[in-house]
């Protein structure tokens, strides 16, 4: 190996996902089979015991998990998008360009998501019609490209310095050294947190309910609002996302595994 | 500088243009620009002259080999590498820095890239090269550093000595005219600074023109032409490495070598 190492050992930590469970951290990890089989037990054992209304609930909420999917996916490409331009414009040296992103980044973090979801298809809905599932896809990536900005910022910054340098000597512009040595290893250092925030942005989309989207929650509403049966309701629809976060925060824990074994 | 343009439009009769050229570089750093990194150095360096640049740290001599491409921008004074100026701000760098191979301390191989990879890295993006036809000479290139089998290794598979020949393997696959090394074996375990030094000298005879900021006598004396003493942003003297080493003229030079020898 080598004896001098300039690389420090960066690790980009996200507060605001779901745990994610290691095999190193028994605690945790015990806690998330706790969770994710108990949640799964209920599951199928609410229905069994009870057909109605936990059956009926369960065959009503389907279409709503698709949706609630299809907004988080959407959502998160966009926001992989937006996030990418924006990190590289929080790093470039065009003092316009790195201006622009950070005011993007302060502002969208500065307003709650609830509040731009409202702004999007009420305030700017009086000057242009956008459709229910537009206004929520870009009022999610909007908001979640500024937190994949700062990601995609880190990322790129915790690569040496040498990298850069060395890309340079050889002849490479700026951007060529971008793409061909400073993203691809961006890439792999930021994926863990991307995940992260795909299961913060799995759970966020139940704000879109709001707008009268059918995801999860909202086709939940509608049952309630027909049966009067909230408890059983929301039981089951907290259950549902409880094992879809959990569900994905797993997955991307073996993803880190298998970066940390295949890396360096 | 006006007068370094007149003399590259017109050389004199038998004038040689040195390969390298740096005249009056001077070099501030911090926010008052207190720091003088570089002060008024001139330095002519021949084609095929292998020059070691010694000195304590801190003295500026890798601000100066970093000048040459570059890396490093000039307070004032101006370097030249052929008939093209690197100090030139409007000038292309990127087509000096094609020319102008380097090497550095912590060898900054590209850890995403297998060994081959690296080496192809350079023709294939900056010379826009096809791949088949950069692969053959990759490969002999990795031969001639002596690791033919590592073709397919990732950097973190490599030893450091290994990652630095790799390294000098990179600069080569463009064909540079000079080649710049900072500290090329600082890094290193002890064993492993012979299989790095012997590469640099098999360059050295086949009549590359090197810059070499490095502590090891043992490669000055086998294989440069000229050692020049930095300290405190200034060539304090230079000469062949036996007159240096054993007779210094300064008495700063000598107290160096004392401590380093």
């Amino acid at each position: 190996m080598a004896s001098v190492d300039k690389k420090p050992s960066v690790q980009i930590t996200v507060s605001d996902g779901a745990l994610i469970p290691d095999r190193a951290e028994k605690d945790l990890f015990s806690a998330w089979r706790i969770s994710f089989f108990g949640a799964i037990t209920l599951l199928v054992l609410f229905p069994v015991i009870s057909p109605t209304p936990y059956l009926d609930i369960l065959r009503f909420v389907p279409d709503g998990i698709l949706t609630t999917f299809q907004v988080t996916v959407v959502s998160i490409v966009f926001a992989l998008i937006i996030g990418l331009f924006t990190g590289l414009g929080r790093v470039s040296r065009i003092t316009i360009i790195n201006r622009i992103a950070t005011v993007y980044v302060e502002v969208i973090r500065g307003i709650p998501l609830l509040v731009q979801l409202f702004y999007i298809y009420f305030a700017l809905g009086q000057f242009v019609i956008v459709p229910r599932m537009g206004a929520a896809v870009i009022a999610m990536s909007v908001c979640y490209g500024a937190y994949m900005g700062e990601i995609f910022r880190a990322g790129i910054l915790a690569i040496p310095k040498g990298q850069m340098e060395a890309a340079l000597a050889l002849g490479l512009s700026r951007s060529q050294a971008m793409r061909k040595v400073i993203l691809p290893q961006t890439l792999r250092m930021v994926l863990p947190p991307i995940g992260n925030e795909f299961i913060a942005l799995l759970k966020d989309s139940s704000l879109v309910s709001i707008l009268a989207v059918s995801d999860l929650l909202r086709r939940g509403r509608e049952y309630a609002a027909t049966t009067f049966r909230y408890f059983e309701t929301y039981t089951i629809i907290a259950l549902i996302y409880l094992v879809m976060t959990l569900f994905f925060s797993k997955l991307v824990s073996i993803m880190e595994e298998r970066l940390e074994r295949n890396g360096r | 500088m006006d007068a370094n343009r007149t003399d590259s439009n017109a050389p004199a009769p038998g004038y040689v243009r040195p390969r390298v050229r740096i005249t009056n570089a001077t070099k501030l750093f911090g926010r008052h620009a207190e720091i003088q990194a570089l002060r008024d150095v001139s330095l002519d360096v021949a084609a095929g002259e292998v020059v070691l640049i010694i000195g304590p740290s801190g003295s500026g001599k890798s601000t100066l080999l970093r000048s040459v491409n570059r890396l490093e921008t000039l307070t004032s004074g101006s370097i030249w590498v052929d008939e093209d100026e690197v100090t030139d701000q409007r000038g292309d760098i990127r087509r000096i820095r094609e020319e102008v191979g380097m090497v550095f301390q912590s060898f900054n191989l590209f850890p995403h890239l297998s060994a081959i990879q690296n080496i192809m890295l350079g023709p294939t993006t900056v010379k826009k090269q096809h791949r088949d036809e950069v692969f053959p000479r990759a490969r002999a290139l990795l031969a001639r550093v002596g690791l033919a089998d590592k073709e397919n290794a990732y950097p973190g598979q490599l030893s450091g000595g290994q990652q630095q020949r790799v390294a000098i393997a990179r600069a080569l696959a463009m064909n540079p005219k000079v080649m710049l090394f900072d500290e090329p074996t600082s890094a290193l375990d002890p064993e492993m600074i012979k299989e790095v030094l012997d590469v640099m000298l098999d360059l050295a005879r086949d009549g590359m023109t090197m810059l070499v900021v490095s502590h090891e006598m043992g490669f000055a004396r086998a294989a440069a032409d000229r050692v020049v003493f930095m300290d405190e942003g200034q060539i304090i003297e230079h000469g062949p490495p036996a007159q240096l080493f054993d007779t210094p003229r300064e008495e700063r030079t000598r107290k160096f070598l004392k401590h380093i020898l």
